[in-house]
């Protein structure tokens, strides 16, 4: 079922026009031992009632669960709008925006997209977004590193990025991919070493282009980063500040301190990061095994020439009638080839709809409520568990909507994971040993937590249970 | 200068009561959360405050605005703008697919894993090619994978030396965009006169800091590259390896595969060839896919079985010499879901008509413009899946060029070509009708072709103002760049 609108006397008559006797002709500049055989792994075509069978009972296998897990991608309640209007053909089928005139829907949309992005984060400018959260850090590591060399007229390409706070291992992993290759080295601090600032003393003395500081951090701690953006703001025994990229979850900026405002500075002007970036997916994208998500990056205006992606401007036509049009283009790969500020040539336009219809639908209250319900109902769930003897809660101080806990050492947090699945209920993130990162959002109900403690706490026992039959037949 | 943003539209202090998740939630004094004070956000931002309906109808006027593959022929070159089946879509946005966590259990996510295991050996063998990992986000990603696969094949061999990237002329501008990316310095091949890549001059230029070639086939100008095998050749011969772009593979379905050719790596355009939405700009996918030389260096995760037909996604462990990885998670899943079920549809043959069918569209098209009198950029040569026209006789004679064209195919009904690219054929269009298109809609285009070149000829300067029939008439784009207006602010 190839799609093809072609009737037998169409395929004739077109062959007849461009004067060949049959399809395969088409072909004859491919070289002989170039041809390829039939396929040997590719099954025959289905009919479209074949593929939804399979599709549907597909999808009933994975089942619906009840999901704890966070991480990096956050199940929130998506209005049913968003997705209806985000399908629309006009905006689904619809190609990147070259063609400024035919594409006016698309471009407003992301004009609009990067007004909100960039309010939201405190900051003057947005790009049109990046692939995910973690290559937008890693662009967003580049485009500092770019930024500070420029500054003070440094040709060489090495760099320092040190990290003020736990970062996602996946991050870490995606850092080391997409940086390495351009002479960058990236160092780590944990959220518990960066809580005292004496531990910073012994960077003071190295040439540090830019640190980062995740809010929430990887483990769900709310960190102190005025106090940290005050440390990189002022000048090291080099005479040299860092610049700063705030690495932020979008829906917690609503409640939480915007990056574009932290610092204690009583000039406001001088507080703030360069560059803010993360992950988009909270905001109306759902979760889909990981992909496809949006990267969002924002900063001040002094570093916009330096930003990647694609960015929109808002100008006249001939007649002087608003438009808008993808603007700074002499950045891009497609002008500047090898010397462009990043290879990527897409944005994840589908995503930054839907990004920019929830963000409209919800409203600034609206996105605060749902920041301050996930607040809520993960400190109750970690109340909750507090009550089971066998559970310690790591997380001691603030949190956002992600904790926390361990398990008795004799319990590995994947059996635990495991036998929770059985029951549909994702447990959590496995931090290894015995150690649970847990996740609470809006969608949750009491009687979900409730659900969640009752199983973990029958689960417990079992394991105890086993654990001393297995010790008495040892004994015996 | 009146606005149609949506702040504008926007009242101070309401909130859509049906979306807020707990309407009893006092923001203000809540006693229950335990962040202090200092921690909190005081200012506001510029989320506008609407009702639903109100959302609702000014982005389904705003998408009334746009073109796309539903409304309008997209004959972008490079692109393959295709049909995107409703079926893809509808089936890939079934909730046990969309709330499925990446980190969940592999126990609750066998159906969707079972999906993207299938999808690698369709692949695999659509390429010719013995490895493969889904994970790249899109093209240039997967381009990225490849060369860095590349530089990882030499530095384990103790290569250090190779240091450079060859890339013909032609290419594509995220090749010599990535090859830096990755630390390669960039040497440019010229093309002959023929459209082939120069043979000659590929001989002198290769050596001992050779690295490798990317290369496109058939090229970005339409053309199916003849002398591959040789190129092949004189690359492997120097120790530097193949990478093919898959941006054109539409055109090969079936006929030919980037393994045979003698291509090392490659990655595949998901939302080219294999119809996934381009959704005004991404999400797109690009796997990337080796032959047995770099299966060791492909980046993580890749989906395997395990011996009780338990599917799951190895990680560094299980493959420890792999470039690492490029996303969060797994890559753009639910885009891969798509392709999926887009390739169980067509099938094997349907995968070969597509070409064939897009191949003859595109040569119908080629032979009935130049019976309308316009310019090919190479009238001896086959088309491919798409072709070159040039306007650089009628930019002389009347002074219009390859953009005043395309803006006057919009006011018909019809998206431009691809305008100046590739770059080294003055004033070009490339045209790219693919599979989906009628005989018909074929037959008004070249009408349409017809009539404006008959307006070039007749009234050149009305042609320099269009498109006249859109939401906007040409936008001044040096304003654009010069009076950066990026953000709306309150004021």
């Amino acid at each position: 079922m190839p799609f093809i609108p072609h009737s037998q006397e169409d395929i004739a008559s077109m062959l007849e026009v461009i004067n060949l006797n049959n399809l395969e002709e088409l072909f004859d500049e491919i070289p002989k031992n170039l041809r390829a055989e039939d396929f040997k792994n590719i099954p025959e075509g289905l009919t479209e009632q074949e593929i939804s069978r399979l599709m549907l009972e597909r999808a009933a296998q994975d089942g619906m669960d009840l999901n704890f897990i966070g991480a990096g991608a956050y199940q929130h309640h998506i209005p049913w709008a968003v997705w209806d209007i985000v399908s629309r053909g006009e905006i689904m089928t619809s190609y990147t925006p070259y063609q400024a005139e035919a594409s006016q829907g698309n471009l407003q949309l992301i004009y609009e997209y990067q007004s909100m992005m960039a309010s939201l984060m405190g900051l003057d400018c947005s790009n049109a977004s990046l692939y995910d959260g973690a290559s937008a850090l890693a662009e967003a590591v580049l485009m500092a590193v770019r930024c500070d060399k420029n500054k003070s007229l440094e040709n060489n390409l090495n760099g320092h990025v040190l990290v003020l706070g736990d970062l996602s291992p996946r991050y870490k992993e995606v850092l080391e991919t997409l940086v390495t290759h351009q002479k960058i080295k990236i160092s780590y601090l944990s959220s518990e070493q960066v809580q005292n600032l004496n531990n910073l003393k012994i960077w003071e003395s190295l040439n540090i282009n830019a640190v980062i500081i995740p809010q929430p951090s990887f483990l769900g701690d709310i960190q102190a980063v005025d106090d940290l953006v005050d440390w990189a703001h002022q000048e090291n025994s080099n005479k040299k500040k860092s610049l700063v990229i705030g690495l932020v979850n979008p829906i917690a900026m609503s409640l939480l301190k915007p990056p574009g405002e932290w610092g204690n500075n009583k000039n406001l002007e001088l507080n703030g990061v360069d560059i803010a970036c993360g992950e988009g997916q909270s905001l109306g994208v759902p979760l889909s095994l990981g992909g496809p998500y949006f990267g969002f990056m924002c900063c001040k205006k002094n570093w916009v020439r330096q930003m990647p992606g694609r960015i929109v401007g808002r100008t006249v036509d001939l007649d002087g009638k608003e438009g808008f049009c993808l603007t700074l283009q002499a950045r891009e790969q497609h002008i500047r080839r090898a010397k462009a500020t990043s290879n990527i040539c897409t944005n994840q336009g589908l995503l930054v709809a839907a990004g920019t219809i929830y963000m409209a639908l919800m409203g600034f209250n609206g996105l605060k409520q749902v920041a301050m319900q996930c607040h809520l109902n993960a400190l109750s769930l970690k109340n909750k568990l507090e009550n089971l003897d066998q559970i310690k809660i790591i997380s001691q101080g603030l949190f956002f909507h992600e904790f926390v806990i361990e398990l008795p050492d004799f319990i590995s947090a994947s059996r635990v994971i495991e036998k929770m699945a059985e029951q549909n209920i994702q447990a959590g993130f496995n931090l290894g040993a015995n150690q649970l990162l847990i996740c609470s959002t809006e969608v949750h109900t009491p009687a979900d937590h409730d659900r969640y403690v009752s199983a973990l706490s029958y689960i417990l026992q079992e394991l105890q249970v086993e654990r001393v039959l297995s010790q008495e037949s040892v004994l015996c | 200068m009146l606005s149609n943003l949506i702040f504008y539209k926007s009242r101070k202090n309401f909130l859509n009561n049906n979306l807020a998740p707990n309407l009893n939630l006092n923001l203000d004094k809540n006693k229950n959360s335990n962040i202090p004070e200092e921690y909190l956000r005081k200012s506001i931002a510029c989320l506008p405050n609407l009702s639903e309906l109100e959302v609702v109808r000014h982005y389904t006027q705003l998408s009334q605005k746009n073109f796309s593959i539903d409304t309008h022929v997209y004959p972008l070159g490079s692109c393959t703008m295709k049909y995107n089946p409703r079926a893809a879509h509808r089936l890939a946005s079934q909730l046990g697919f969309l709330n499925k966590h990446p980190l969940a259990h592999p126990r609750s996510c066998q159906g969707f894993l079972a999906c993207l295991y299938e999808l690698q050996e369709i692949l695999m063998d659509l390429t010719g090619m013995t490895g493969v990992s889904l994970s790249p986000m899109a093209g240039a990603q997967g381009e990225l994978a490849g060369v860095l696969m590349i530089k990882a094949y030499h530095q384990a061999r103790g290569d250090l030396a190779r240091t450079e990237f060859l890339i013909p002329d032609a290419a594509h501008g995220t090749n010599p965009a990535t090859a830096a990316m990755a630390g390669f310095s960039v040497k440019e091949i010229p093309t002959n006169s023929d459209g082939d890549v120069d043979l000659e001059i590929l001989k002198q230029s290769v050596g001992p800091k050779t690295a490798g070639i990317m290369l496109t086939n058939p090229s970005t100008l339409g053309l199916f590259e003849r002398n591959i095998g040789k190129i092949a050749e004189i690359i492997h011969e120097a120790g530097g390896l193949l990478y093919y772009d898959g941006a054109n593979l539409n055109a090969i379905m079936g006929k030919s595969r980037p393994g045979d050719m003698g291509f090392d790596v490659m990655h595949m355009n998901l939302h080219k060839t294999f119809a996934t939405p381009h959704g005004g700009g991404g999400p797109g996918a690009g796997p990337v896919l080796v032959n047995d030389k770099l299966k060791p260096y492909l980046p993580i995760p890749v989906v395997d079985k395990d011996a009780h037909g338990k599917y799951f996604f190895k990680n560094k462990e299980l493959v420890p010499g792999s470039i690492g990885k490029l996303s969060a998670f797994h890559g753009n899943a639910g885009i891969l879901l798509r392709a999926y079920i887009y390739a169980r549809l067509l099938g094997r043959e349907g995968l070969k008509r597509a070409s064939e069918i897009a191949v003859l569209n595109a040569n119908y098209l080629m032979v009935k413009l130049e019976q309308a009198g316009y310019t090919l950029g190479f009238s001896n040569r086959r088309g491919t899946h798409e072709f070159i026209l040039t306007i650089q006789k009628e930019h002389k004679e009347f002074n219009i060029s390859a953009l005043d064209i395309a803006k006057r195919l919009l006011d018909y009904g019809f998206h431009a070509p691809t305008m100046y690219f590739p770059l080294l054929i003055p004033e070009c269009l490339l045209v790219e009708p693919t599979e989906t298109e009628s005989r018909r809609e074929l037959d008004k285009f070249v009408e349409v072709m017809g009539l404006i070149l008959k307006e070039a000829q007749e009234k050149p300067e009305f042609l320099k103002g269009a498109p006249y029939s859109l939401s906007v008439k040409r936008l001044d784009d040096v304003k654009a760049a010069k009076d950066l207006d990026i953000a709306w602010v309150d004021r």
